[in-house]
């Protein structure tokens, strides 16, 4: 490992140019763990820490609060204790003269999203990575793909990624048939025909959850593992106003509290967050697509298919995650840990765990995966 | 990320998604079809930029040319409308709309109300408006405000290609006679729309950018002007929140207000003439229903009084553009 670690502005997703500094979490000459928040930033979708992947001390803070740097814009510089400042004003000089902030063109390196036709759906996915066991990743009730926006990459190191939007969702056709879960979960089969995988790792989100344990129950040769985070399926309470609120919703106004639910930290709901969710709600069909859904699988509030035996009966590893403060699914859903079952729960997080904790999941995830 | 498209493209899919969708749909007016059907002509102009370019073919039968009668084609238009069809005219530019003025404001804007609410009267009629083209003084005036004082007409602006199409859908599906109004300035314009059919609704302004200072409402192409003002003045501190209403009949009344009630400064970016204009109209009902929470004069950034100009110079200097609206958020903030 390099004495002097350079910290840059992360990419978030494929749509990120440039983020903003919120907050300093760390002064110069604190000492910083591997895995330590250090600096906060935002970009236009949402805020999220910058934590460090070394350990040292931070010895430059680069940008201000405020500052807006392109993506890979050097923030902070973090380094042993016992590096001159000589090396790292060098260091600096040397990173600044070679950094290329990335074009505006629209144009960009990495991979970008796929549609297909799965059983007379189009189906919109993004895959990150090669190789390994396949990891798919399944958004919650009315989430897509970009759900994932902090996971996806950060778990592609090693493995191929999938995530896709399930029909009704995203950019995948509208047409939910009967909005069941066995719909849902041969949609996400037929998927795994459609692009070659014979089984995988599973890792749902809410209504995901369900989808993946609706999968293991019926076809548990298909599943190598499960991720279950802030799961439906495991319990009958599920918010059953934000369910009926969310489906009603046609403007700003009345969506913005709700979409506030999902979060610990409210101030997470971002203009653009809530924008980008009306224009999903306003897209043809999926007013119906979420009625028809929700009717099947949460009517009169309560989760019509609790399997809550899946996880033990499975026989293979599971990992279970929860916000504590999960405001939409309670935390109280979670599984007793044992035998092949790991729980784990995140003080003072909510619904969307994975976009909230993105470093703490992506490492629990990691870890289990291996 | 969702596939980009110009404003003009947006328009063209929407017009060809609804047609596709209701057989009532037509679309009419001058060289539409642009002589696309005629001997040696495969597929012609589509209106005098192209925007109903490839419809002809599409939709046979459903895209017609008019005379060049602007009085007798909307009037026809107006008709269809009450007999079960929902027209889509296209009055090349705004300045002609005085031609046919009757067909619009005595006609189409009073059935409803005159007939007891028994008539529907559901025409679209598109036209381009606005200054940048060099095209003089009677090719680019900015004219909404004259059919936002008509009760009975919507009027709808679009700033960007997502609301283009959202809008028009919108527009098409109303039971009102709507006017939509489209910026040849913003006609190349790019920007994410998705390849759905969606709406957006009349009446709900969208807030393009968030800030506590300053609340600018900006209208059709001044909303990247305004959006240029603010950047720059956030490198300076003052953080402006950017309102686009999008219609500007109906008005969303409440989202401006809540905004001036925060931020208490106001500055109104309108491209028409200042005169009875939307600058005036918002300033007046700001005036009135959010008196309390201003902290200064509410300032108008709109073109001066005068015809727009042929001289390219003079057109330059006849828009309003970023540079004044910076100047005028710096007024407000610094008033005292």
């Amino acid at each position: 490992m390099s004495a002097i670690h350079m910290l840059t502005m992360p990419k978030w997703g494929l749509s990120m140019k440039k983020g903003k500094v919120n907050e300093w979490l760390k002064g110069v000459g604190d000492g910083i763990e591997p895995g330590e928040e250090i600096v906060e930033v935002e970009s236009e979708k949402i805020a999220g820490a910058v934590e460090a992947s070394v350990a040292g001390v931070l010895r430059r803070q680069l940008a201000g609060d405020e500052d807006v740097l392109p993506v890979g814009g050097l923030l902070g510089v973090v380094a042993d204790a016992d590096v001159a400042d000589s090396e790292i004003d060098a260091a600096v000089a040397a990173f600044l003269a070679d950094f290329v902030p990335p074009s505006d063109d629209e144009e960009e390196s990495g991979p970008a999203p796929e549609k297909i036709e799965v059983v007379g759906r189009r189906i919109r996915y993004l895959k990150h990575g090669d190789g390994g066991q396949p990891l798919v990743l399944i958004h919650g009730f009315g989430g897509d793909l970009n759900n994932w926006l902090f996971n996806h990459e950060a778990l592609a190191g090693d493995r191929a990624v999938y995530a896709l939007d399930l029909p009704g969702h995203g950019e995948s056709a509208k047409d939910v048939g009967d909005g069941s879960l066995s719909m849902l979960a041969d949609t996400v089969l037929a998927f795994m025909d459609a692009v070659g995988i014979d089984s995988a790792h599973l890792a749902g989100h809410s209504m995901g959850g369900a989808v993946c344990l609706d999968i293991a129950r019926r076809a548990p040769a298909r599943v190598d593992s499960l991720i279950l985070i802030g799961s439906a399926g495991l319990g009958d309470e599920i918010n059953g106003s934000y369910l009926e609120g969310f489906v009603a919703a046609g403007d700003r106004r009345s969506l913005k509290p709700l979409l506030g639910e999902l979060f610990a930290d409210t101030s997470l709901v971002t203009r653009q967050l809530v924008d980008d969710m009306l224009k999903y709600k306003r897209l043809e069909g999926v007013g119906t697509a979420l009625a028809t859904l929700a009717g099947q699988l949460f009517p009169g509030g309560r989760q019509a298919q609790v399997m809550a035996g899946v996880p033990a009966a499975l026989g293979k590893p599971v990992l279970v995650i929860w916000g504590e403060g999960d405001r939409i699914i309670p935390v109280a859903h979670a599984p007793s840990a044992g035998g092949q079952l790991r729980v784990e729960v995140l003080a003072g997080q909510g619904h969307m765990v994975q976009m909230e904790a993105a470093n703490e999941v992506n490492r629990l995830i990691g870890h289990f995966l291996g | 990320m969702a596939r980009k498209i110009t404003y003009q493209q947006a328009i063209n899919e929407a017009l060809d998604q609804e047609m596709g969708r209701d057989k009532t749909v037509i679309v009419m007016g001058e060289d539409n079809a642009g002589g696309a059907g005629s001997p040696g002509e495969d597929d012609a102009w589509g209106g005098v930029l192209g925007v109903t370019k490839g419809l002809y073919h599409k939709h046979p039968g459903r895209v017609l040319d008019t005379p060049i009668s602007e009085s007798g084609f909307i009037g026809a238009a107006v008709g269809a409308a009450c007999n079960g069809m929902r027209p889509v005219a296209e009055l090349m530019f705004v300045d002609f709309m005085g031609v046919c003025f009757d067909q619009i404001f005595n006609q189409a804007a009073k059935f409803k109300y005159m007939f007891g609410g028994k008539a529907e009267t559901p025409v679209v009629i598109r036209t381009m408006y606005g200054a940048g083209f060099r095209a003089a003084a009677q090719h680019s005036q900015c004219l909404y405000n004259i059919f936002t004082h008509i009760p009975g007409l919507k009027v709808v602006v679009p700033s960007n290609p997502y609301d283009a199409k959202g809008l028009l859908i919108q527009s098409i599906r109303d039971n009102d006679p709507v006017i939509f109004m489209e910026h040849k300035v913003l006609y190349t314009m790019e920007g994410e729309v998705p390849e759905e059919l969606y709406t957006v609704p009349f009446g709900e302004a969208a807030v393009v950018r968030e800030g506590g200072d300053v609340t600018i409402v900006a209208i059709g192409r001044m909303v990247g002007f305004a959006q240029e003002a603010a950047a720059s003045l956030q490198k300076q501190g003052i953080h402006c929140e950017i309102i686009d209403p999008r219609t500007t009949s109906p008005l969303d009344e409440d989202t401006i207000l809540e905004s001036v009630e925060n931020t208490g400064r106001l500055v109104v970016v309108d491209e028409s003439n200042p005169r009875c204009s939307m600058a005036s109209d918002i300033a007046g009902i700001v005036a009135q229903k959010a008196f309390g929470a201003l902290k200064a004069p509410i300032e108008q950034v709109t073109a001066p009084h005068v015809p727009v100009p042929f001289s390219d110079a003079l057109e330059d200097l006849y828009i309003p553009n970023a540079a004044a609206i910076e100047a005028a958020v710096k007024r407000v903030k610094e008033y005292r």
